[in-house]
């Protein structure tokens, strides 16, 4: 059962997004975080559009169900899509790709997204992250402040009281919003169920290319830079969509909401857990954060 | 499903990180990679036990000193619950934290350890949550294994507390307290009971969480701060004006008059939307977008209020203030954040500041300082329509933003 209350405070973080900011952008993944968050935006502001402007980070490894499901969403929401790519930060020399066989754009997004609400001149980005992934992002408010450089200091945050967001800022600073910052995978999930919220193919089970890695199952794909692994057929899906290179299968056969839902409550091991690029280091998203990761 | 958000306060070293991750361990709560990350970090600290405290100490800072600096938010849900816990610090420097943790919650859990007794640190921070209008406090006389479960005490620090509470609050018979013995190392009364608690006949922390009724917090006069309007500008709807707001209190139906403040001009409700459908009624805490009969003037900010119980118009305020920045008070103008409104004020005077460790409100200095509780008169730009605390919660309470750095400096409710 999806506790009601946590809708409704979203979509009060969302209204005041709306209201206190002049250039709000949305930050859409493909993943079931920031699809939940254009279904309580589309709540939040009917019968108007989404007040918002729509922005992807591409890294050009995205899974090619992800960029197709994108489009029929926004054109369907008659949303206000822009899309900036990782691979033009590279060809601008701002980023340099990583090489060896753990090779992944994930870090590389910092960049594009910082030069993006630069250049776009937005003032707070709705982000789709949750307290409960990860140990540094439990410490995050709700309105969290970025500087020019868009670090985040985790030591400096306002206190957030009572229903009160504090969204004032100086020109150049931005705000990371958080509304769902109080689900978990659970909560989202349970959501997307009740309001029935369609989502990519490849979070229900389906067959797909894998390889396996430092003992974890990895979906195939030209992005990856093998090394001898054999590559074999599983029916696998996917807890997570991020980039294609740091996105760990989860072997199963849960096709639909409720099988997933099942699956979910069972499962041993929590959702970053199958995301690498967490698993650097101890701080590892805490290091990110504070250099302007979302 | 219904929301339960507790805080838990208690001195440095009662074992409040550890009682939460005791109540996500054993309610299951924690996956097996989180359980592996910090049994890697907690051998290599040299301990001999799995450190649970490692679950909400997030920040690389936290770790290596063992401490909490930062509210830290956990969540766990039980077969009738959603749980949202804020995880307080306990050093004394962070009051500004434990004020921000109780704002909005329901419940405390106020952790003694077994040895020691109330300290200090008890009565502040029972203190603060009776301020705050925590209605429910669970007192968890921690560390019982130490004193060899010795009933007597857990027995004796119960009547203490309750002594403190009378002198504190005199009859206040809002609230209620509860006590709990535990070892939160071992897990002793937090999901699980033990046999060398037989001689207590009380539920268990997680129990106790899973059942208190919730239905206090539900007051009744209906407010609604107007959050947003939404005017479609389509060809396909026209006339289309809705104010957008959730329920800070109370209900409201179709039909029923309403005033809208400051302005004072009234209609009805004539239609209530939650996104597609049409509604006959809204709840406390429901989001929604209310249409009138009437076209009147009506923007974000505006308090909407059913005719008949409106609160008053105040443009002098006497409320307690907690400074939670680290720039100390400047005679000044300050930015006045309630519900969804803000206005400039200026504290016209500082009437009386809490003494922490007798916990009396003295004569003021004329200063005020990070983690100062003082008693103050403000003076605001425009007439307001503001509640008691004590009465409408979330019509009682603003924030203080000071206009050059933006920080939130200060925590404000209205007495």
């Amino acid at each position: 059962m999806f506790p009601k209350e946590l809708e409704s405070e979203a979509i009060f973080i969302l209204r005041e997004v709306a209201a206190q900011f002049d250039n709000p952008a949305l930050l859409f993944s493909g993943g079931k975080d920031s699809i939940t968050l254009m279904r309580l935006a589309q709540k939040a502001f009917y019968p108007n559009k989404i007040p918002f402007t729509i922005m992807h980070v591409d890294t050009g490894h995205n899974f090619p169900e992800t960029i197709e499901f994108r489009d029929r969403l926004m054109k369907e929401l008659n949303a206000n899509l822009i899309v900036k790519y990782v691979q033009d930060s590279i060809d601008q020399n701002k980023a340099v790709e990583e090489t060896g066989k753990y090779a992944s754009r994930n870090a590389l997004q910092t960049v594009t997204l910082l030069d993006g609400i630069e250049e776009m001149k937005f003032d707070a980005c709705i982000g789709g992250a949750r307290r409960d992934e990860e140990k540094a992002r439990a410490k995050e408010r709700i309105f969290s402040v970025r500087d020019d450089f868009g670090q985040w200091d985790a030591k400096n945050q306002r206190p957030e009281l009572w229903h009160f967001l504090n969204g004032k800022i100086n020109h150049g600073e931005n705000v990371r919003v958080f509304p769902i910052s109080n689900w978990t995978e659970l909560d989202v999930w349970s959501y997307i169920k009740q309001e029935e919220i369609e989502i990519p193919s490849v979070y229900y089970s389906h067959q797909r290319q894998c390889f396996i890695r430092d003992g974890v199952i990895f979906p195939y794909s030209n992005h990856v830079n093998m090394d001898g692994e054999e590559i074999f057929e599983e029916t696998v899906r996917f807890r997570t969509i991020g980039d294609m290179t740091c996105t760990a299968a989860v072997k199963s056969e849960a096709a639909t909401i409720d099988k997933v839902i099942e699956e979910i409550k069972a499962a041993e091991i929590s959702e970053r857990g199958a995301r690498i690029d967490d698993q650097r280091s101890e701080a590892a998203m805490e290091d990110r954060k504070k250099a302007g990761y979302f | 499903m219904d929301v339960l958000k507790f805080t838990t306060a208690g001195s440095v070293d009662d074992g409040k990180s550890t009682l939460i991750g005791r109540l996500l361990f054993d309610s299951n709560s924690i996956s097996k990679d989180q359980i592996d990350a910090i049994q890697k970090v907690s051998d290599r600290k040299g301990n001999d036990y799995l450190d649970l405290s490692l679950l909400t100490d997030g920040l690389l800072a936290e770790r290596e000193q063992g401490i909490t600096i930062d509210v830290s938010y956990k969540y766990f849900t039980s077969e009738k619950r959603r749980f949202i816990i804020a995880d307080c610090p306990g050093h004394v420097e962070y009051t500004r934290n434990m004020i921000t943790g109780t704002s909005d919650s329901d419940l405390i859990i106020i952790l003694i350890d077994a040895r020691a007794g109330i300290i200090e640190q008890t009565k502040r921070h029972f203190y603060i949550a009776s301020m705050m209008e925590i209605n429910e406090v669970v007192v968890c006389v921690n560390k019982m294994d130490l004193v060899d479960y010795d009933e007597n005490k857990f027995n004796q620090i119960q009547e203490d507390f309750m002594k403190m509470a009378q002198r504190i609050n005199g009859n206040d018979s809002k609230q209620t307290i509860s006590f709990i013995p535990i070892s939160a190392l071992k897990g002793e009364n937090i999901v699980k009971t033990s046999d060398n608690f037989n001689w207590f006949k009380g539920p268990t922390v997680f129990d106790f969480l899973e059942n208190v009724n919730l239905s206090k917090r539900i007051e009744n006069k209906f407010r609604f701060p107007v959050q947003y309007v939404i005017r479609p500008q389509s060809e396909v709807i026209t006339d289309y004006r809705g104010f957008a707001g959730r329920v800070m209190s109370g209900s409201i139906n179709v039909g029923d008059e309403i005033t809208v403040l400051p302005s004072q001009k009234k209609s009805k409700v004539k239609q209530i939307d939650v996104f597609d459908q049409q509604n006959n009624s809204l709840d406390y805490k429901e989001y929604g977008t209310i249409l009138l009969e009437d076209e009147i003037d009506l923007s974000r900010g505006d308090l909407m209020v059913k005719t008949g119980e409106e609160p008053q118009l105040f443009k002098e305020i006497n409320a307690t203030i907690c400074w939670v920045n680290e720039a100390p008070f400047q005679n000044k103008k300050y930015i006045l954040k309630y519900g969804t409104m803000q206005t400039y004020c200026k504290i016209a005077s500082i009437n009386k500041k809490l003494e922490i460790h007798e916990l009396n409100f003295e004569q003021a200095d004329g200063t005020i300082a990070l983690n100062d509780i003082c008693k103050v008169t403000l003076k605001t730009a425009f007439p307001i329509p503001l509640d008691r605390y004590d009465e409408v919660k979330y019509n009682g309470c603003f924030i203080l933003v000071d206009e050059q750095t933006n920080m939130t400096i200060a925590s404000g409710i209205i007495n």
